[in-house]
C-alpha cells in the first residue's frame, strides 16, 4: 500500500514537471534578454574600480580602487551635475503636478465627453513626439531668426537685436523646466482625470446641498480624494530624482557647449564623458553614483509609498 | 452648471493651441521661402511661400528613403518580438500555481529598481555583442523587454482570465503552449494591443539606440537623419548616399530644408494619431492604475 502511493505521488511530480516545463520554457526568451540587457551590464559596475586598459582586456585591467571616484568628486562637474538633475526634478515635479492637477480639474468640468477626448488627444500630442522633433520645434521659436526674436522681441518690443539664445545659459533654466511642462502634462493631466472621473457623484451633490461653491467642491471633494493618486505620482518621480530625460538636456539645447552650466545632468554627463571624450574612468564612476544613489532614492520613495497606499507601491 | 463650463472650456482651448501651434510654426516655416526666413525671420503668416525645400528633399529622397525603410524595419521587427517575449514572460508569471513564481516575478521587476547604467551596457554590447554599426544595435539594446510592461500585463491576466478556464482546458487535454496561444491570447487582445502600441511608438521615436551604437549614415533610421541635420544641415547632399545631383550648383535652402525634413517624419504619425489616440489615452491611464 505505502508503495503505490510513493509511486503515486512520484508520477504526480512527474505530470506537474512536465506541465510546468512548458511555462518555463516559455520565459527563457525574455528572462535571457533581460539577463543581457540588465543584469550582466550590473556586474558590469565594478570597472568604475579599474583603469581600464583595452590592450589588457575589460577583466584584466588594473584595479586602481576609488581613484576615478576621487577624481569625479574633485572636479566642479560633479557638484554642477548632481544640483542641476535634483533641482529640475524638484521642478519638474512640483510644477507639472500642479499644472497638470489644475487641467484635469478644468476637463472634469466640461461635461460633452467628445470635446474632453478632443481636449485630450491634444495636450497630449506633445507627449507624442520624439526629443529630436522637439528640439526642432523649439529651434522655430529660439533660432536666431525664431519666432520670438523677430515676431515678439525686435517685433513687438522694437529692441534692436534678438537675444543668441543657445549660447546664453541664463535663460535655459526656465525654458527647460517649460518645455518639460509642455511635454509631459498632456500625460499627468491623463491620470488625474482618470482619478477625478472615479469620484462618486454623490460627494459633489451633498457639497452642493451644503452650499458649496466650485471652488469650495474642488478644494473640499476633488483635491482631498485624489491625493492618494498625486503622492503616489509624487513620490514615484522623487524616486526618479537622479535620473533625468536624456533628450531634454541633449537634444533641445542642442548640445551647445555655451549652456552646459545650466542643462548637464548626471546622464549628459556620463554620455559625453564616455561617446565623446572616451573617458571610461569618469564616465563609470559617474553611472555607479548615479545606480547606487538612484537605487537608495528609489527603495525609500517606495517605502513612503507603502505607508500610504500599499496597492500603488512598487513592491 | 453650462453657464460655468464657458470659462474651463476657454483655458483649455488657450492650453490645446498651445500645444499644437508650435507643430504649426514648424509646417508653415518648411513652406517659407528660404530668402524671407533669413530676413524676416520663422512667421505665422509669411509674405512669401515656397515649396523648394520639398523639392529639394524629392531630390535627396534615397537618404529619406532608406532611413524611412529602416525606422519600418526596426519597428515592426521590435514591437512583434517585443510583445511576444513580454507575453510570454507575463502569462507564466501571472499563474498562482507556477512554483517559484514569486522569485522569477522579483527577477524581472528588479530591473526597474537598479540598473548597470550606461557605461557597462555599452561596452558589453560594443565588445562582446559587436553591435555597433549593425541594425541589432537598434533593435536590441534596452527597448525589447520592458519589464513594466510585463507587470502591468500580468496584472491584466491575473484579473481577467478565469482560472477555471485555464484548469478546465488542461483536462481536456491542452498542452500549456496551447492554452496560451488560443485561450490566453484571444483574451488579451486589449492588453497585447495596447502594450504594442506604446512599444510601437518607442521604436519609431527612438534616436538614442542610434546615437550610441550607430555611427555609419547607411544604418540611420530617420530619427537619426533627423538628429544628424539639426548641426549639420549639409548632411543630405555631403552624405555619400544621396543621388547625384550637384548640390554645389543649387543653393541649398538650408533652414526651409531642416523644418520640412521634421515635417516628413511626424507626419505619419499625427497623419495615424486620430486612429490610435482611443488606446493611447486609456493606455495611459491602465499605466496609472498599477504604476
Amino acid at each position: 500500500m505505502a508503495d503505490g502511493k510513493a509511486v503515486a505521488l512520484k508520477r504526480k511530480k512527474r505530470v506537474k514537471l512536465k506541465r510546468y516545463f512548458m511555462l518555463y520554457l516559455m520565459m527563457v526568451p525574455g528572462m535571457v534578454y533581460l539577463i543581457i540587457n540588465n543584469y550582466i551590464p550590473m556586474f558590469g559596475l565594478y570597472l568604475a574600480f579599474k583603469n581600464i586598459d583595452f590592450r589588457k582586456g575589460l577583466w584584466g585591467s588594473d584595479w586602481i580602487g576609488l581613484k576615478n571616484f576621487e577624481f569625479l568628486f574633485k572636479s566642479t562637474d560633479a557638484f554642477i551635475i548632481t544640483r542641476n538633475t535634483i533641482l529640475y526634478n524638484l521642478a519638474f515635479i512640483v510644477i507639472n503636478t500642479f499644472l497638470a492637477v489644475m487641467v484635469a480639474i478644468l476637463l472634469n468640468e466640461i461635461v460633452k465627453v467628445r470635446r474632453v477626448k478632443i481636449y485630450q488627444s491634444l495636450l497630449l500630442l506633445p507627449y507624442l513626439i520624439s526629443m529630436v522633433v522637439v528640439a526642432y520645434l523649439v529651434l522655430a521659436f529660439l533660432d536666431n531668426k525664431g519666432f520670438i526674436n523677430s515676431a515678439v522681441i525686435t517685433g513687438l518690443l522694437k529692441r534692436k537685436s534678438g537675444i543668441s539664445w543657445y549660447s546664453e545659459a541664463g535663460y535655459w533654466s526656465l525654458i527647460i523646466i517649460f518645455v518639460n511642462a509642455w511635454k509631459n502634462i498632456g500625460y499627468l493631466c491623463v491620470i488625474y482625470y482618470a482619478s477625478i472621473i472615479g469620484i462618486s457623484v454623490e460627494y459633489y451633490e451633498a457639497a452642493k446641498l451644503d452650499g458649496a461653491s466650485m471652488i469650495q467642491q474642488i478644494r473640499f471633494v476633488t483635491i482631498p480624494l485624489i491625493r492618494p493618486t498625486i503622492i503616489t505620482m509624487v513620490l514615484l518621480s522623487i524616486g526618479r530624482m537622479f535620473y533625468s530625460d536624456f533628450g531634454l538636456f541633449y537634444q533641445v539645447p542642442m548640445d551647445s557647449g555655451a549652456l552646459y552650466t545650466a542643462t548637464n545632468v548626471i546622464d549628459t554627463y556620463v554620455y559625453r564623458a564616455l561617446i565623446k571624450l572616451s573617458d571610461i574612468g569618469m564616465s563609470s564612476a559617474a553611472g555607479v553614483y548615479q545606480s547606487v544613489v538612484g537605487f537608495v532614492v528609489v527603495l525609500c520613495s517606495n517605502l513612503a509609498v507603502r505607508r500610504i497606499d500599499k496597492e500603488s507601491a512598487l513592491f | 452648471m453650462k453657464k460655468r463650463a464657458v470659462v474651463p472650456n476657454i483655458i483649455l482651448s488657450l492650453l490645446c493651441i498651445l500645444c499644437v501651434a508650435p507643430f504649426i510654426l514648424l509646417v508653415i516655416a518648411s513652406l517659407t521661402d528660404e530668402n524671407e526666413l533669413i530676413v524676416h525671420g520663422y512667421s505665422f503668416l509669411p509674405k512669401k511661400w515656397s515649396i523648394t525645400a520639398y523639392v529639394y528633399l524629392i531630390q535627396q529622397a534615397a537618404v529619406i528613403v532608406r532611413a524611412y525603410g529602416i525606422t519600418i524595419l526596426v519597428t515592426i521587427a521590435g514591437t512583434c518580438v517585443g510583445v511576444m517575449l513580454v507575453s510570454m514572460l507575463a502569462y507564466p508569471l501571472s499563474r498562482k500555481d507556477l512554483p517559484y513564481g514569486k522569485v522569477l516575478a522579483f527577477i524581472v521587476f528588479f530591473t526597474m529598481l537598479f540598473n548597470g547604467g550606461l557605461v557597462p551596457t555599452y561596452l558589453m554590447y560594443v565588445r562582446y555583442f559587436e553591435l555597433k554599426n549593425t541594425l541589432w544595435g537598434l533593435l536590441i539594446p534596452g527597448l525589447l523587454v520592458n519589464s513594466f510592461y510585463v507587470m502591468i500585463m500580468r496584472a491584466y491576466f491575473v484579473s481577467s482570465i478565469p482560472e477555471a478556464v485555464i484548469e478546465s482546458a488542461y483536462m481536456d487535454g491542452a498542452g500549456e503552449f496551447m492554452i496560451y496561444i488560443k485561450i490566453v491570447m484571444p483574451l488579451a487582445v486589449p492588453i497585447v494591443a495596447t502594450i504594442g502600441l506604446f512599444v510601437g511608438i518607442a521604436y519609431w521615436n527612438d534616436w538614442y539606440n542610434g546615437l550610441i551604437y550607430i555611427t555609419d549614415p547607411k544604418l540611420f533610421s530617420i530619427q537619426n537623419v533627423l538628429n544628424r541635420i539639426i548641426s549639420d544641415a549639409q548632411f543630405l547632399s555631403s552624405s555619400n548616399l544621396g543621388s547625384t545631383v550637384n548640390s554645389a550648383a543649387v543653393s541649398l535652402p538650408t533652414t526651409a530644408v531642416r523644418m520640412a525634413i521634421a515635417v516628413i517624419t511626424i507626419m505619419p504619425i499625427l497623419i495615424a494619431y486620430p486612429f490610435f489616440q482611443k488606446y493611447f489615452v486609456r493606455g495611459i491611464s491602465i499605466g496609472a492604475v498599477k504604476g
